[in-house]
């Protein structure tokens, strides 16, 4: 303790005195840049309070030189962005879907903005590519249950399909025929064989043969003599080997015995018009779309019956 | 002797308590839970009882130690205890990386989901790991250095195996489904309250044995574990303030709400990391680096204001994790400037630790131990840089919410805290259980390597991906809208997922090694191998100063 002047030999500094288990204690000073860097931060760290929002005081806080917040921040950056994009909102508003097409640089820019819409509220059940799933059509094809065209695919975005407390929505329910009743279970088994001859899965067989008759009494009301189906009733075409919910013997059984209840938002509810509008011009453009109908289809058609229900 | 018999009664007491609130529980993860207790409490009534009547055992219940030697008993359990959850903590690690991987592996159960593994993992690894590893530590430093026994031996037991208890309620609550959802405190009520009865004790331990010590002054890892034992009671005492919704059901919630309450666990969450995984392995590193190294300590006066900064400045820093949220703009702005300030202070400890090696540096290349400990002071160093840096609003803006954040939690986590922690159990090994020397040094070299290369696989796919993360959500085309919808930024994470997982599969390896040397140790082998280099262990000097009583 007493030798205070005592010399560390490797690195010529002396030693502090203490000791404790071996362990001692070098006087060397503070390193300067060490020292400096710290005067520094803390230097910045004046200057941030005195340009920002930092000492809090009874009922607010000091707002800082520059008179910044991050809810102005973000304020401003959204004015800057909605005034960018005005005009071309704008238009978009005041057009008719139909017409849209017509305007390249409107059909750019409802394309990029219903995409980005589409990533965000659609990708969940449509997949990011919009091919669909088990249940939720895929949008890349010409095969639409209840229409392809700009204004049907806008109606069935603003009111859902099969949403309650919207007058509008796309409603139709398939009777649950085995589950309720309607038909035995041998006579579902031959419906299922007739609807696999239809879509060319199976040859001609007996079963197939009984399932005929028992598909026009039962089925053919929506889905049509031929089983091309309904679009007023989002019936599916049962020939095109394109398949909802799966055309393998089983899946068909499962949806003829307790029948399927296929549901969308009502996006009208949640979305502004134009970001509907955008939306159904990006599923139009996805490679299905259909051309708008010259002559409007009667009214109506567009609110379908709930023709199965009423077929009952 | 009464003393022992009245312990006993109160631990049977304890347990017939923790019986009767099973049996009212009001549900199945409280019944559970006290059903553990109980069996607990049982267990130290028996080991309480079979003292009575034991001639060789002292009037305060403690173990019939020599005096002439260091309480060294719970630090050999602790050693053990800190191998073994290291692995289940960085097995856990390693099941939910593969998890985020391969969400398969979640298997379909809520047991084995994600969000009730992930944090079993960071407390496994955070508080039974490293809990447990500075436990041992500051009982085996505070007594080397004050020249002096632990004091309170039984209490000293007692939180050993108390924090063994907090450990297995709080990581059984997680998998039953119990958590009260604060980040780092997951535990509830009940166990917050048995927490804070162990970390009294704890302190009561630690501030006996300085007051007992046989040196005038107070060596400067004493004060970095006294600063990191009252902190920490401190945090989880404001951090807990919850009323339960019964006092036989295991759900309660917090006193604060809205933004107060965000501010308060984060409060408690920034200074988690600084007080328990900065402050407390800064004492580890203070006493163990000079000690593997043999030379003095770099700096006093550094020692001093860095300490004293780093105290001050910690505790006001915690508002950077809630950067553009609801906190008001002043509380952010101070958070942001207390964490820059905070630089220095917190390289002082490194700079403090390598400079250490003034004299020495040979050793860093014959040395693993060693290595391993310049090692873990380097990652300090990055993580306390890159911590200031993120804290800053505009880096910030990037960062937060992606796995920049996480790579940055691991490269501390596993480059600082795991290293310096091996590195302190090598150290302390041969010495606590009396052997020349590990049984391999070449194989702490091999954990070396393993661990190094999994935190740079671990961290560096971490920094990409999260700032892959943080660029492509934040990328907006010319027409004002989000390129990127959230699943493909997921989509694009996958490779990095992968990168990281084998990161933890093989800092777990490293870790297996240890457990093995440790184990070979303990049991009193020697490896024939060429040696490395490694301080000897002299026991003649390995003991508390005797006083003689005055009276």
């Amino acid at each position: 303790m007493a030798d205070e002047k005592r010399i560390d030999e490797p690195t010529g500094t002396s030693f502090v005195g203490h000791e404790w288990d071996g362990i001692e204690e070098l006087d060397t000073p503070m390193p300067r840049w060490w020292l400096y860097t710290f005067y520094a931060c803390i230097a910045f760290a004046a200057v941030m309070v005195v340009l920002y929002p930092a000492i809090p005081m009874l009922h607010s806080a000091s707002t800082g030189v520059l008179g910044w917040s991050s809810h102005g921040d973000l304020a401003k950056e959204m004015a800057a962005d909605h005034a960018r994009r005005a005009p071309v909102m704008h238009a978009l508003e005041q057009t008719p879907i139909e017409q849209i097409p017509a305007d390249p640089k409107l059909l750019r820019a409802a394309q990029e903005g219903g995409h980005s819409a589409f990533k965000v509220y659609c990708t969940q059940c449509h997949g990011a590519g919009a091919a669909g799933a088990k249940g939720y059509p895929n949008l890349n094809d010409d095969d639409w249950l209840w229409g392809g065209d700009l204004k049907t695919i806008q109606q069935t975005l603003l009111h859902g399909v099969r949403q309650p407390g919207d007058d509008e929505t796309r409603m139709s329910q398939m009777p649950a025929f085995g589950r309720d009743g309607i038909l035995k279970p041998a006579e579902v088994q031959d419906v299922v064989s007739y609807v696999r001859f239809l879509s060319k899965q199976e040859g001609v067989t007996a079963s197939s043969r009984r399932g005929a008759a028992v598909f026009t009494a039962n089925c053919a009301v929506c889905h049509g003599d031929a089983g091309k189906g309904n679009r007023a009733v989002g019936a599916p075409n049962l020939t095109d080997g394109i398949w909802l919910y799966g055309g393998d013997r089983d899946t068909i059984t499962e949806t003829v015995t307790n029948a399927r209840y296929g549901i969308m938002p009502a996006w009208g509810a949640r979305l502004d018009p134009v970001t509907v509008k955008m939306l159904a011009i990006y599923v139009h453009s996805l490679g299905g779309g259909e051309k708008t109908p010259v002559d409007p289809v009667p009214a109506p058609a567009e609110t379908p019956v709930p023709a199965a229900v009423a077929a009952r | 002797m009464d003393g022992i018999v009245m312990r006993a009664v109160a631990w049977l007491v304890v347990a017939f308590a923790a019986v009767g609130m099973s049996a009212c529980a009001i549900d199945q993860g409280f019944a559970i839970q006290m059903g553990i207790v109980a069996l607990a409490a049982f267990i130290a009534a028996f080991y309480a009882m079979r003292r009575v009547g034991n001639p060789a055992i002292a009037a305060d219940g403690s173990l019939p130690a020599p005096r002439d030697r260091y309480d060294d008993e719970v630090i050999r359990w602790g050693v053990i205890a800190t191998v073994f959850w290291a692995i289940v903590g960085l097995l856990v690690g390693v099941v939910i990386a593969s998890q985020l991987a391969f969400p398969l592996l979640n298997l379909h159960s809520e047991y084995t989901t994600f969000g009730r593994l992930r944090p079993l993992h960071t407390s496994a690894v955070i508080f039974a790991f490293g809990g447990n590893a500075l436990i041992a530590t500051s009982y085996y430093v505070v007594q080397r250095t004050c020249r002096a026994r632990l004091a309170f031996p039984w209490l000293a037991r007692f939180v050993f195996w108390g924090y063994q208890l907090f450990i297995v309620l709080a990581a059984s609550g997680y998998v039953l489904g119990i958590t009260e959802g604060r980040e780092y405190a997951e535990p509830e009520w009940y166990v917050d309250i048995w927490l804070t009865i162990v970390w009294v004790s704890y302190l009561a331990v630690y501030v006996g044995t300085i007051v007992r010590r046989s040196e005038p002054h107070i060596y400067v890892a004493n004060w970095f574990y006294l600063g990191f034992i009252i902190t920490v009671a401190m945090l989880h005492l404001v951090n807990n303030v919850t009323m339960p919704v019964s006092f036989f059901g295991s759900k309660s919630y917090s006193a604060f709400a809205g933004v107060q309450d965000a501010l308060t666990q984060w409060w408690y969450g920034h200074n988690a990391v600084g007080f328990f995984l900065t402050a407390g392995f800064l004492g580890m590193m203070y006493y163990f680096v000079p000690k593997q190294a043999e030379r003095p300590i770099y700096s006093y006066r550094l020692s001093i204001i860095h300490f004293w900064s780093l105290i001050f400045l910690y505790i006001w820093a915690g508002p950077h994790h809630l950067h553009y949220t609801a906190l008001p703009d002043w509380a952010q702005t101070l958070g942001e400037v207390f964490s820059v300030m905070l630089w220095m202070p917190s390289w002082g400890g490194m700079i403090n630790g390598l400079m250490t090696l003034n004299g020495a540096w040979d050793k860093i290349r014959t040395d693993p131990i060693i290595r391993m400990m310049v090692f873990a002071l380097a990652f300090y160093g990055m993580a306390t840089f890159e911590g200031p840096m993120m804290s800053i609003k505009e880096v910030n803006s990037l960062s937060h919410y992606t796995d920049w954040t996480i790579g940055h939690v691991h490269s501390a986590a596993l480059g600082w805290n795991g290293m310096i922690t091996f590195g302190a159990l090598y150290y302390m090994t041969p010495r606590l259980w009396g052997r020349t020397r590990l049984y391999s040094l070449r194989m702490v070299n091999w954990h070396f390597w393993c661990a190094t290369l999994g935190i740079v696989l671990y961290a560096s796919s971490m920094w990409v991906a999260g700032i892959m993360q943080g660029l492509m959500w934040r990328e907006y085309g010319s027409d004002g809208y989000l390129v990127y919808s959230f699943a493909e930024v997921v989509q694009a994470m996958h490779p990095y997922y992968l990168i990281r997982t084998t990161g933890g599969l093989l800092y777990l390896t490293g870790a297996l090694i240890m457990a093995w040397n440790i184990w070979m140790t303990i049991a009193g082998k020697l490896r024939d191998e060429a040696p490395m280099s490694s301080p000897a262990f002299d026991p003649a000097r390995d003991h508390p100063l005797q006083h003689v009583p005055a009276e």
